[in-house]
C-alpha cells in the first residue's frame, strides 16, 4: 500500500535506524527520512562489518581461505565453502594437467550438506521475518528446527556454525557411520513441522495482509537491480543456477524452482514481500527432496579416501600445487542467491586477487528504491523479506 | 497462602547470618539478610541482556536464546534497548567503524552493567587479527570486559558457562560500598 503524505510545512524528520537495531539483521544503518509515518527516502549505510576478507585472501593459499568463506556467509557456511571450492577447482581445471578429480561420493555429500544448510538458512530467514512482524513463536519453532540440522552437521564435521567441511577436491572427511537414517528422519521431521509452521503463521491473516502488496518488485526491476536467488524468483523470474547452469551433480537431481505468483490472494501482487516469503518456504521443501535423492544416490563408502567412486577426497595435496595462470569467475546458487567468486591467479600458490559477488549486496541496494511511500514500520518488512545478511554485504 | 518452605531453601542469604522466624507451616516466614545480598540475589536472577549481535557469533547467541538452550530459565531475557539491559554480550566481530557505536551502547547502559565478550573476535580479533586492516583486536580496548568466552563461535553451552561464571561475580557485587572491579576471567 502506498500512501502519499504531504506535511503542511514540508518539514521532514530524519531517523537513524541502526547500526544496532534488532530488526536490521546485523549492523546495517538506515538513514530514513519520514514525513509523519510515511518514508520519503531511505539510505543504507554499510561497512560496519567490513572485515576485509577479500584482502585476507591475498595472503593465504587456496585451501587456507576456506575457513574465511565460512565467515562470508555464516548462515549457510556449507554453501559458502562450496562456492569457493568449485571456483578454485574451476581455476585448476583451466590447465588439463592440474584438473582436480572429485570422487562421486564427495559430490553427493556436497549436495547433501549444501541443501541441508539451505534449509537451515531459509528457516532463519522465514523465522526472522515473522519475528520482525511481531510474531515471536514461529521464530522459536524455526530455531528449534535448525538445531536438528546443527546436530547433523556436528556429527558430520564437528562444528555447529562454521564448518570448514567442503574442501578443494572433495570434503574434509567421510560421513560418519549410520548418519543416513538420522538425516532421513530429520528431513521427515522438517517436512512435518513445516506444516505446523504454515498453520501457525503463513495462513495468519494479519501476517499475510501485512506483507501482501508491500514492497513489490517487478520482474523488470528485479533484473535491472541485479537481485538474485529467492528475491529474484519471488518477482516471478524463473532462474536458478542449480538448474540453469548446474555445477557438481545438480544436473542429476530433480527439483522444481518455485517462483512468485501473487500467493497472498486478492491483495497480493507478484513480487511482493509475501511472495518472497513463500518462495523460501517452498524452497525448503524442494531442498528436502534434493537431500532425499542425494541420500539415494550416495555410493557406499570405499575404504580409501582417494577412491574415485566411494572416496571423499581424491587428492589431498592437489590444491597445494600451483594453479595455472589465469582468471576465473564461477557462480553458485546460495540460499541468498547467486554468489560469484572471481579469482585472478598469477601462477603462484596464493591468489592474486579475490572478488566476491554476493546476493545480499544487491538486495541492500534496492532498499532506497522500495522505501519511499512505505510506512516506517514496513521498512522492517522490507529488510526481513529481502533476507539480508550483513557480512555478505560488507565482507 | 504461602507454601511451607524448609528454612533456608529460598533464602537469598549467601554469606551466612540468615535467620528464619516462624515455624508453623503456612506462617509468613521472615528471612534476615544483608541488603546487599538481597539486591545481588535479585540481580543475579534477572540478567537482562542486550540483543547485540554483529556477526557469526550472533547466530549462536540466537540459538542460545532458542528453545533448546533456553536462557530464559536463567532469568536472561533479550532486550532491544541498552537502557533496559544489565548485560552486554558482545557477539561478533567489532570493526573500527563499529567500535565507537559499541562503546556508545555500553555507555547508555545503566550501572551496574556487565560485559561478556563472546567469541575470539570480540576477545582478540579472532581469525582477522593478523591480516585484517579493519577489525579491532579485542573489544576490551574500548570498555572493560568481565568474562571472555573463547571459541569461534563458542557453543551455546560455553556461553551459558560464561554467564554462570558472571553470576558468581554478580553475587559478590558490592552495591553500597565501593570496591574495585575484579580482574576478568576466562570462562
Ligand atoms: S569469533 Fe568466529 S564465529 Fe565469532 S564473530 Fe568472530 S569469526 Fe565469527
Amino acid at each position: 500500500m502506498t500512501i502519499v503524505a504531504e506535511s503542511p510545512d514540508g518539514e521532514l524528520m530524519t531517523l537513524n535506524m541502526g547500526p544496532h537495531h534488532p530488526s536490521t539483521h546485523g549492523v546495517l544503518r538506515l538513514i530514513v527520512e519520514c514525513d509523519g509515518e510515511v518514508v520519503t527516502s531511505c539510505q543504507p549505510d554499510i561497512g560496519y562489518l567490513h572485515r576485509s576478507i577479500e584482502k585476507i585472501g591475498e595472503y593465504l593459499e587456496f585451501p587456507q581461505f576456506v575457513p574465511y568463506t565460512d565467515r562470508v556467509d555464516y548462515v549457510c557456511a556449507m554453501n559458502a565453502n562450496l562456492a569457493w571450492c568449485v571456483a578454485a577447482e574451476a581455476l585448476y581445471a583451466m590447465d588439463p594437467a592440474s584438473v582436480i578429480k572429485i570422487p562421486e561420493r564427495a559430490e553427493w555429500i556436497r549436495i547433501l550438506v549444501a541443501e541441508l544448510n539451505r534449509i537451515s538458512s531459509h528457516l532463519v530467514a522465514v523465522g526472522a521475518l515473522a519475528m520482525d512482524m511481531g510474531a515471536y513463536t514461529p521464530f522459536l519453532h524455526a530455531i528449534a528446527l535448525r538445531e536438528l540440522i546443527n546436530d547433523l552437521f556436528e556429527s558430520i564435521c564437528g562444528a555447529r556454525l562454521t564448518y570448514n567441511y567442503v574442501t578443494i577436491g572433495g570434503v574434509a572427511n567421510d560421513l560418519p557411520a549410520g548418519i543416513e537414517p538420522r538425516i532421513a528422519a530429520a528431513l521427515d521431521q522438517i517436512e512435518r513441522e513445516m506444516r505446523g509452521f504454515n498453520k501457525l503463521i503463513t495462513g495468519n491473516t494479519i501476517f499475510r495482509d501485512r506483507l501482501a502488496g508491500t514492497a513489490t518488485i517487478s520482474a523488470a526491476d528485479a533484473v535491472a537491480w541485479g537481485l538474485v536467488g529467492p528475491n529474484l524468483r519471488g518477482s516471478g523470474v524463473d532462474f536458478d543456477l542449480r538448474r540453469d547452469e548446474p555445477y557438481g551433480f545438480y544436473d542429476r537431481v530433480e527439483f522444481a524452482v518455485p517462483v512468485g505468483d501473487a500467493f497472498a490472494g486478492a491483495n497480493g501482487r507478484v513480487g511482493d514481500a509475501f511472495d518472497r516469503y513463500i518462495v523460501r518456504l517452498l524452497e525448503i521443501l524442494e531442498s528436502t527432496r534434493i537431500c532425499r535423492q542425494a541420500l539415494k544416490h550416495l555410493p557406499p563408502a570405499a575404504p580409501k579416501a582417494a577412491d574415485l567412486v566411494g572416496g571423499w577426497q581424491a587428492d589431498v595435496k592437489a590444491a597445494l600445487r600451483k594453479p595455472p595462470k589465469g582468471e576465473v569467475h564461477h557462480r553458485t546458487e546460495m540460499p541468498r542467491g547467486e554468489t560469484g567468486y572471481y579469482l585472478i591467479s598469477d601462477g603462484s600458490k596464493i591468489p592474486y586477487r579475490i572478488r566476491i559477488r554476493t546476493g545480499s549486496f544487491t538486495a541492500v541496494a534496492i532498499i532506497p528504491k522500495l522505501a519511499p511511500g512505505l510506512m516506517l514500520a514496513d521498512i522492517v518488512a522490507v529488510i526481513g523479506s529481502l533476507d539480508i545478511v550483513l557480512p555478505e554485504v560488507d565482507r | 497462602m504461602v507454601d511451607p518452605v524448609p528454612s533456608g531453601s529460598i533464602c537469598p542469604v549467601r554469606t551466612g547470618g540468615g535467620l528464619t522466624v516462624g515455624s508453623r507451616p503456612g506462617d509468613c516466614e521472615l528471612h534476615l539478610t544483608a541488603v546487599e545480598d538481597f539486591l545481588n540475589w535479585g540481580k543475579e536472577h534477572s540478567l537482562f541482556y542486550l540483543l547485540f549481535a554483529t556477526a557469526c557469533c550472533g547466530i549462536e547467541l540466537m540459538q542460545t536464546g532458542g528453545p533448546r538452550y533456553d536462557v530464559d530459565r536463567l532469568g536472561m531475557i533479550p532486550r532491544a534497548s541498552p537502557r533496559q539491559a544489565d548485560l552486554l554480550i558482545v557477539a561478533g566481530t567489532i570493526t573500527h567503524k563499529m567500535a565507537s557505536r559499541a562503546k556508545r551502547l555500553w555507555e547508555q547502559m545503566a550501572e551496574p552493567r556487565w560485559v561478556v565478550s563472546m567469541g575470539s573476535c570480540a576477545n582478540a580479533g579472532g581469525p582477522f587479527s593478523k591480516f585484517s586492516y579493519s577489525v579491532l583486536n579485542g573489544i576490551d580496548k574500548h570498555f572493560p570486559v568481565d568474562i571472555y568466552v573463547p571459541g569461534c563461535p563458542p557453543r551455546p553451552e560455553a556461553l551459558i558457562d560464561g554467564v554462570i561464571e558472571l553470576r558468581e561475580r554478580v553475587r559478590r557485587w558490592q552495591t553500597l560500598g565501593v570496591r574495585p572491579r575484579d580482574a576478568a576471567v576466562i570462562a
